[in-house]
């Protein structure tokens, strides 16, 4: 009778069955990873979900994202991943999905955005406003769709975590990725805001800036690509600092004193550079 | 894209900021919900009407202090039933009161009490609302005199799902009285309640005290003693082990005759049932938890049972106030916040009197065992009742309070999983207000199929969409 108002849960949703209910001897810590089909977000839910956590798997493409779950459930003793299929420049669907989610789960401990794309214009004297509209859809507005009702449910609970994958991209405009770079520096100020609103709530919120990592989305990148290093990798520093409940990481860690030298590079010479 | 399909108006009214992080008593289970707080039966109705527009369930909740996951529904819809607090209907002379079921215990007795009356079944807290303990069928220090409370129930409303407004009493809607009274809130909200209440002719009551030296002779003090008082309870010490296995003591109350208490008319006053908020008159009792922090480990609880015991051998008896006797559990205010970060858990078992000793003596025996000691063990004398999702048996319960921390968790867990089996092999029965771990086939084996197909056959009547919902219900019926 009333399908007409939520048009999205029954088509889209894989319906896979839901975690047991927690008990005090079975607690259960809950979280969600935005863009988990694969690269670093595959690895994130492969290590969350090791250390206990039961995760919503959102991606856009289903097959790589049932294998993620299926792969991360064969190796446990209980199924902890499940798939939900969404596009994350789909901002309309979030409020609904939200909802569904929490309600599966029986809560929300945790939300990890890694979902991003990277789309070069192709050259440092192209331009291509397409790509640049599609990585600050995804990269920046989709982060915002999502994180702006879970703000707003972690800081009425007063608990929660927050973990944005940004990007040492952020840190700079330079000449190669205009878009890019605007995307995550958007994306690094708007988790800074929401950790200024949110630390007195109780709520922690993570910015990870990573620097080259062996993923499909390295194939994008022009140019060198030093010090990268496996997802598996910055995924543990990532899990690090979110017991720690740190505010801002970078994954690898020179990256920051590498971020360090160039934040503060003149831009008399900066503008002059070619990367 | 396309655009917002939701009716501004259902959109308006779960505003995320209603997203509230719940636990239970013992602070051992957390779960977030949206908390709807209802003032009136239609509120009920639409948050029900809400809950199935947006694909959620809702379980109702008093003051949530349930030692396990009755009153919880993560990620769900719950109605706060506090803002229900009306006593609509007390007539002194006849002792009948109609109440709101967000009353609590406590306003009922501070209404009533002070006109020669005192609540016929109440729990050891004042702070439950009357909801609650009918969803949960409670039962007193007096269970095997009067029963439990949905034996004290002349009527009730109810609000279910499909948004009838029902009407039950033991001969009007039977079967959905006595399902909804034990039936854990999942076939219908109750709105109001009432119930008659019992004649008392003085503030006090009488209490007699005496030690009992083991197992066999604190069961055989409580089914020998119970037919002549009208509460029994023991407090088992669950660290004494070998010949003083079970020991303890025992308090059994007579409430006085007419013209037994001289000062009857003081002692009947509000202000004699004042619990005291000081111990030795000084040390405010809010910061007594604190302090007892330190003792709650194996050690400190051996220490202090022992001390409790050697106390208690000296027999005797003594006059305290109704509200001192019943709210032990209110005595010290957030007692349960000394169990540490972990909080507690509670297990209690209902087994019949013939199988009950031995069953617990392999029980306490295997608790010592593993390492894994209750720190407080309580025992009373029961009696079967009527209603559907009964807990009760001709015989005796026995609750244990587990501390719990990250690293007893897994051992307390198989634990409590060898005491299930333990418990359901001798005949005994569990309580849903208490037992936080208990699986959908313990429930299974104890209720019996037939129970359960004849409660889900209700459910379907009363909820068809399946609206009602609990953490509780999600672990033991699905």
């Amino acid at each position: 009778m009333l399908k007409w108002m939520y048009p999205f849960m029954e088509e889209n949703v894989s319906d896979s069955p839901k975690p047991a209910p927690a008990t005090p001897l079975n607690p259960r810590r809950r979280g969600i990873i935005l863009g988990a089909s694969d690269g670093l977000g595959a690895e994130l839910a492969r290590q969350l979900a090791r250390e206990g956590y039961t995760l919503a798997l959102l991606a856009r493409r289903r097959e790589k994202l049932e294998a993620v779950c299926t792969a991360i459930n064969s190796t446990l003793a209980e199924a902890r991943a499940f798939a939900y299929v969404h596009d994350i420049s789909e901002y309309d669907e979030v409020p609904d999905l939200l909802r569904k989610i929490v309600a599966d789960l029986g809560g929300l401990d945790l939300v990890v955005f890694v979902a991003g794309v990277n789309s070069p214009p192709g050259g440092i004297d192209k331009y291509n406003f397409e790509n640049d509209r599609k990585m600050v859809e995804v990269n920046l507005i989709g982060a915002m769709a999502w994180l702006t009702p879970i703000a707003e449910m972690f800081q009425s609970a007063k608990a929660g975590q927050i973990v944005g994958i940004s990007s040492v991209a952020g840190d700079r405009g330079r000449v190669g990725n205009p878009g890019y770079n605007t995307s995550k520096a958007g994306l690094t100020t708007y988790l800074e805001a929401l950790r200024n609103r949110l630390t007195r709530h109780g709520v922690n919120v993570l910015t990870v800036k990573p620097g080259f990592l062996k993923t499909e989305m390295l194939k994008a990148a022009q140019g060198a690509t030093p010090f990268a290093i496996e997802p598996e990798k910055a995924a543990e520093d990532i899990l690090r600092a979110m017991k720690k409940r740190k505010q801002q990481i970078y994954t690898a860690s020179i990256w920051r004193w590498i971020m360090l030298a160039i934040q503060h590079t003149p831009s008399f010479i900066f503008r002059r550079l070619t990367f | 894209m396309t655009s917002l399909q939701f009716p501004v108006s259902i959109l308006m009214s779960l505003p995320l900021n209603t997203f509230t992080q719940l636990d239970n008593f013992g602070h051992s289970l957390k779960a977030p919900s949206y908390v709807i707080r209802v003032k009136q039966p239609d509120d009920i109705y639409e948050a029900f009407q809400l809950a199935k527009g947006l694909g959620l369930t809702v379980a109702a909740r008093g003051t949530g202090i349930s030692y396990n996951d009755v009153s919880l529904n993560g990620g769900g819809i719950l109605l706060d039933m506090t803002g229900m607090d009306q006593i609509l209907e007390w007539d002194p002379v006849t002792g009948f009161v109609r109440c709101e079921a967000g009353v609590t215990l406590r306003q009922l007795w501070q209404k009533v009490e002070p006109d020669g009356w005192w609540p016929p079944v109440v729990s050891g807290t004042m702070k439950t609302t009357l909801g609650g303990c009918l969803s949960a069928n409670i039962h007193g220090k007096n269970n095997f005199q009067v029963g439990t409370i949905g034996e004290q129930v002349l009527e009730f409303t109810a609000m279910l799902p499909t948004g009838a407004l029902v009407t039950c009493s033991p001969d009007k809607n039977g079967d959905l009285f006595h399902a909804m009274i034990s039936g854990l809130g999942m076939l219908g909200v109750f709105t109001s309640i009432t119930l008659k209440m019992k004649r008392i002719h003085s503030g006090l009551i009488s209490v007699d005290a005496w030690p009992v030296p083991n197992l066999n002779r604190h069961l055989g003090a409580l089914l020998e003693h119970a037919p002549h008082y009208d509460y029994i309870v023991g407090w088992l010490d669950t660290l004494a082990h070998g010949e003083n296995l079970g020991r303890g003591q025992i308090h059994a109350a007579n409430n006085l005759k007419e013209g037994e208490d001289p000062n009857a008319h003081e002692t009947m006053k509000l202000s004699y049932q004042h619990l005291p908020d000081r111990l030795f008159g000084v040390m405010p009792k809010s910061l007594l938890h604190y302090f007892m922090n330190p003792f709650m480990n194996d050690l400190g609880t051996w220490g202090i049972n022992t001390a409790k015991y050697i106390a208690s051998l000296r027999k005797h008896t003594f006059r305290e106030s109704h509200a001192e006797f019943h709210f032990l559990l209110d005595y010290v205010p957030d007692w349960e916040r000394s169990f540490g970060r972990g909080g507690l858990i509670q297990y209690q078992s209902f087994l019949p009197k013939e199988t009950a000793e031995a069953a617990w003596r392999e029980m306490i025996e295997l608790s010592h065992r593993r390492r894994l000691p209750s720190y407080l063990g309580v025992t009373k004398r029961h009696r079967p009742d009527q209603f559907l999702l009964t807990h009760a048996v001709d015989g005796f319960s026995l609750a244990m309070d587990f501390k719990v921390t990250d690293s007893r968790r897994a051992k307390l867990s198989s634990l409590l999983q060898e005491f299930d089996k333990i418990v359901l092999d001798a005949g005994g029965r569990f309580y849903f207000a208490k037992n936080s771990e208990t699986s959908a086939e313990s429930t299974r084996r104890f209720l019996g199929d037939e129970a359960i197909k004849k409660f889900k056959k209700l459910k379907k009547r009363c909820d068809p969409n399946g609206l009602l919902e609990s953490d509780l219900y999600r672990r033991i019926f699905k």
